[in-house]
């Protein structure tokens, strides 16, 4: 590792001597070796070639444990200063590599093949099979469909939040009540929002909302019976949770622009609207571009108001994929299945996801 | 008698009006989505004191047009005739409660520590593991957020399983620290960029050694960072729901599992219904309330560079 271009320097005068690096290597590897043998003792009980009475897994969690603690601590043996400094990023980075790349790597074992939770049958492996069923599920492609048109209403949020940033930003009294009130849902759990509203307030004989319908005289309103409206009651409900999350960040962008700009813009005669469009609006481009593409990434977890109002009705109309899933593993306990289609989910995220990155990037820097 | 000699002219008289509408216009949206926003709050907490003809005939305000009756909270065992009868449904709240409590506030520091630390050492060294150099790596944190938790609860499910961690505090703990973690890394790297370096480099002067100078020097100055991340992570914790539904069952629910189920055999008993989700998302009012602005600093730290 070299230490040129550090932003804080250290001049470091470590002798380390050839038997503490000696013990350090050894530290190392004799806890892997452990964590080697005790893993390769509980496969072959698992296996039954050996009959050794483990319960469970937890051995070998805990040897893993141990190994990496010692990982850190021959870090500092072995190289000093050095070993001090990577200790400020070894934990996190051990902690996330063991919590996704093991996972995910073992999902893509279960992904292709057969294996039902509630069947003794254990696992089988099943090649292509679930990526033909996939194919040919047209609940999983409609999922996929919905979370497009989800998406999209992130442009209404966004219109929304930004109205709401500028007029916080404007001269006005009681900021903070304002600030606190619309803070407020987004505090809430999306579960208890999804009773509140979704089953209470939006009921269609008692609650309040369809009571004022009625006065305004629509008769027997119904939110959840047709696919549009109930898709469009789910993306209301969203929104109202996440609107305040893109609105503090336009917020913070807003009150970030110096003073003088939008002053000299009035002297040179621009009104409001074309104050708004050419000098707010364009210095907002970048944070607005930060605060979409998190909101993006918060709606694509979109389940939890799903699962607990509409459980994907009427017909599949409000699934999203992860609701999707969900269900598939709650009424099937079909784990492989369910594995191989969030793993599908997650390249088409991530390829999606890179390409808007990409192309967000090249339109906050156009190349002249 | 003294006659005004400065008057207004009719051109400004004409801006005052102008002046006078906008501003009606704007208090008048805010109003409006102040209404949006605590509409169902108030909604909620005014029908876990209803009966049941009030929730049906629609009353809205209490003592206006109904009388509140602790009926809701009776059935929580909440209310103050039955608190010091034993109760289990409250028994089984209270439990929830503390599940949810301890959950949250451990994965919550736990990903402080843990971001803190990553944040401090990539703000500062520049670090090489293989082929990765300091942007690559921050990218590989921040990145964890893209993964939706559906791709990693169905083998966490099955790895649980067979680490006897189903069903386990400490199963939950591990799981949200990793989605929260990535948040904190990204507030927190925020907050030491914008420490002078020059306060280590005099700690170090002074023989300190470098953790040293971390703990008792730069962590105190970034406390505000640390406190808005934390209480970011908490309010996503507590919130949780998806993990906790598919890795819990009975021992380590946690409370919106609690309120998840109740949903399902409502009936009309909107009252109970009411109470248990007003007292679940009590918690994060306060919060909300008190610590506002430490929230909007943890939101803000990403928007403006």
């Amino acid at each position: 590792m070299s230490s040129e271009g550090d932003r804080l320097h250290v001049v470091t005068a470590d002798d380390i001597s050839e038997q503490r690096k000696r013990f350090g290597k050894l530290l190392v590897w004799g806890s892997a070796g452990l964590l080697a043998l005790i893993a390769v003792l509980q496969a072959a009980d698992q296996n039954g070639w050996l009959e050794l009475g483990f319960t469970s897994w937890r051995p070998t969690l805990y040897a893993y444990i141990f190994w990496g603690i010692c990982l850190c601590a021959s870090q500092v043996i072995t190289r000093g200063e050095h070993g001090k400094r990577t200790l400020f990023v070894l934990p996190a980075t051990l902690f996330v590599v063991s919590m996704v790349v093991f996972p995910l790597l073992f999902g893509l074992v279960i992904a292709f093949s057969d294996w039902n939770l509630a069947s003794p049958d254990g696992r089988k492996f099943n090649g292509i099979d679930n990526l033909r069923q996939m194919w040919n599920d047209p609940f999983y492609w409609n999922a996929l469909r919905n979370m497009v048109w989800y998406t999209l209403a992130i442009i209404v949020e966004y219109a929304i939040a930004f109205g709401l940033a500028l007029l916080l930003n404007a001269e006005i009294r009681a900021r903070k009540f304002f600030r606190v009130a619309f803070l407020l849902p987004l505090m809430l759990s999306p579960v208890a929002v999804s009773w509140m509203i979704g089953k209470s307030m939006l009921e269609n004989r008692f609650g309040p909302v369809a009571r004022l319908l009625r006065e305004l005289g629509v008769d027997n309103p119904s939110f959840f019976s047709s696919p549009e409206i109930a898709q469009l009651m789910i993306m209301l409900m969203d929104a109202w949770t996440y609107i305040p999350f893109m609105m503090i960040m336009i917020l913070a962008g807003l009150q970030a622009i110096p003073r003088e700009l939008n002053e000299a813009a009035r002297v040179d005669g621009a009104g409001p609207w074309t104050q708004f469009w050419e000098v707010t609006f364009p210095l907002m481009l970048p944070v607005s571009i930060t605060a979409i593409l998190i909101r993006i990434i918060f709606k694509l977890k979109l389940a939890d108001i799903i699962i607990n109002v509409t459980s994907g009705g009427p017909g599949g109309a409000t699934d999203s994929v992860t609701s999707f899933i969900f269900r598939e593993y709650r009424d099937r306990s079909n784990v492989g299945y369910g594995t191989l289609l969030a793993i599908v989910y997650l390249v088409i995220i991530v390829i999606a996801m890179t390409l808007l990155i990409k192309a967000a990037d090249r339109w906050m820097r156009p190349r002249y | 008698m003294t006659t005004q000699i400065f008057h207004d002219t009719e051109a400004d008289r004409s801006f005052k009006a102008k002046r006078i509408s906008g501003r009606i216009l704007i208090y008048g949206i805010l109003i409006v989505w102040a209404f949006i926003s605590i509409f169902p709050i108030y909604w909620t907490i005014t029908t876990s004191f209803k009966m049941a003809p009030d929730v049906m005939k629609g009353n809205m305000v209490p003592w206006w047009d109904y009388i509140p009756k602790w009926l809701g909270w009776r059935s929580l065992g909440l209310s103050p005739d039955t608190i010091a009868n034993e109760s289990t449904v409250r028994e089984e709240f209270l439990k929830r409660f503390w599940n949810s409590t301890v959950v949250a506030v451990s994965a919550s520091m736990l990903a402080v520590m843990l971001g803190s630390m990553t944040a401090y050492g990539l703000s500062r060294f520049n670090y090489r593991f293989g082929f990765m150099r300091n942007p690559d790596i921050s990218f590989f944190f921040l990145s964890q957020l893209i993964l939706p938790p559906v791709v990693l609860a169905l083998p966490f499910l099955v790895l649980y399983k067979s680490l006897a961690m189903l069903d386990t505090r400490i199963g939950l703990i591990l799981l949200y620290t990793l989605t929260v973690l990535p948040i904190v890394i990204w507030i927190m790297r925020d907050q030491f960029g914008s420490i002078p370096t020059e306060l280590e480099e005099a700690a170090l002067v002074d023989g300190l050694s470098i953790w040293g100078a971390f703990l008792t020097i730069i962590l105190p100055i970034a406390a505000p960072g640390m406190v808005a991340s934390f209480i970011l992570s908490l309010v996503l914790t507590w919130n949780e729901y998806f993990f906790a539904a598919l890795l819990t069952s009975s021992h380590a629910t946690t409370l919106p599992v609690m309120v998840a189920s109740q949903t399902g055999s409502q009936g009309i008993s909107w009252w109970s219904m009411a109470a248990l989700s007003f007292a679940a998302i009590l918690p994060l009012i306060i919060i909300g309330i008190a610590l506002e602005r430490f929230i909007i600093k943890g939101m803000a730290a990403g928007a403006v560079k």
